[in-house]
């Protein structure tokens, strides 16, 4: 039998329903608890159950580091970038109103996008943190 | 009455957990209890009606740190003893003592003067407050204000804060991460060397 048989099968039963519990708490933020910051440090976690469970090398074929390092960037840009649209689109910056037909339409796109791009960058940070604490003491 | 009933409760235990963790020397335990002492804290948000700040004491204070602390507390080595333990004391500790009492009743003295939780004529409600509660859900069409008002009307901010996630992983990054120098490899090669 191997090692830690019911750790592996407790963590990939468990592992789906975290990430889907993180999807949930990104995109029903606007109407329940949780936002994009939550939803990205649960979707962290999630990851690294994975790498406490299965090894730092299997959570890294997963999402390699230099793919996190992008999406840390990509959260930040898609936030900004939301701003400069609604810009150029002549409104103030980060006022989502002229991001869709109506006032409301818009805010919901703009909330939406903006806690998208939260929840990136929070989930790539966490887990660059958790990969370079955790990579350094493979050595 | 069953909010006071929790609120003691979980007030107790957060006593409990910090008098547990000055008085302990084992860090792994430590840690532990700050996650324990982060869960309570969450508890006691929910009581007070807070969900959003509860789920994030939750997630981030009881789960991600305490990984990250027990990730440092594996880099670093432990010494063998606690240091303290042959260090002689070098103060009474009657002093301390006095300094605390006498801090701790001038604060529980100042919390007479602060408006009553959740007050309506508080100094934190009569300002902003009270237009996000009569017009986020028309101006915005978001249930949660707490959502509303973080990524709309505070959009600034969290944009700010954002930048500082990004900063904060940049720079361990910086400091530790990345690819090892070949001097780093090397001496590690004859570590494992030794110990074989």
């Amino acid at each position: 039998m191997r090692p830690n048989l019911i750790l592996h099968v407790i963590a990939k039963f468990t592992i789906p329903l975290i990430i889907l519990f993180a999807l949930y708490v990104q995109f029903h933020g606007d109407f329940g608890p949780g936002g994009g910051f939550q939803a990205g440090v649960i979707f962290s976690a999630a990851l690294i159950l994975y790498s406490l469970v299965f090894g730092l090398d299997a959570a890294e074929k997963i999402i390699p580091s230099h793919w996190l390092r992008i999406l840390a960037a990509l959260g930040v840009v898609i936030y900004a970038g939301v701003g400069l649209v609604s810009l150029l689109l002549g409104g103030n910056y980060l006022d989502y109103t002229l991001l869709s037909s109506n006032q409301i339409a818009g805010q919901h796109l703009g909330i939406l996008l903006v806690e998208l791009g939260v929840g990136i960058t929070v989930a790539a940070a966490m887990l660059i943190l958790f990969f370079s604490f955790a990579g350094r003491g493979r050595e | 009455m069953i909010d006071i009933v929790i609120n003691v409760t979980l007030l107790a235990f957060l006593a409990i957990t910090a008098v547990a963790i000055v008085r302990m020397t084992n860090l792994f335990a430590i840690v532990m209890l700050y996650g324990i002492f982060s869960l309570l804290s969450a508890g006691l948000f929910v009581v007070m009606d807070a969900p959003d700040v509860a789920f994030t004491e939750a997630a981030v204070g009881a789960g991600i740190s305490t990984v990250l602390m027990l990730a440092t507390l594996a880099l670093v080595k432990r010494p063998q003893k606690p240091y303290y333990d042959e260090a002689p004391r070098a103060h009474r500790a009657w002093l301390p003592l006095i300094v605390v009492v006498i801090t701790g009743s001038v604060l529980v003295y100042g919390t007479s003067d602060i408006p009553g939780f959740g007050a309506p004529d508080a100094p934190a409600q009569t300002h902003v407050a009270r237009y996000y509660i009569e017009n986020a859900l028309p101006e915005t069409g978001v249930p949660n204000i707490v959502t509303a008002v973080l990524a709309s009307y505070r959009g600034f901010d969290t944009l700010g804060e954002v930048a500082v996630i990004f900063t904060a992983a940049v720079a361990v990054l910086l400091l530790i991460g990345g690819r090892r120098e070949k001097t780093t490899v090397i001496t590690k090669d004859e570590g494992k060397q030794d110990e074989t």
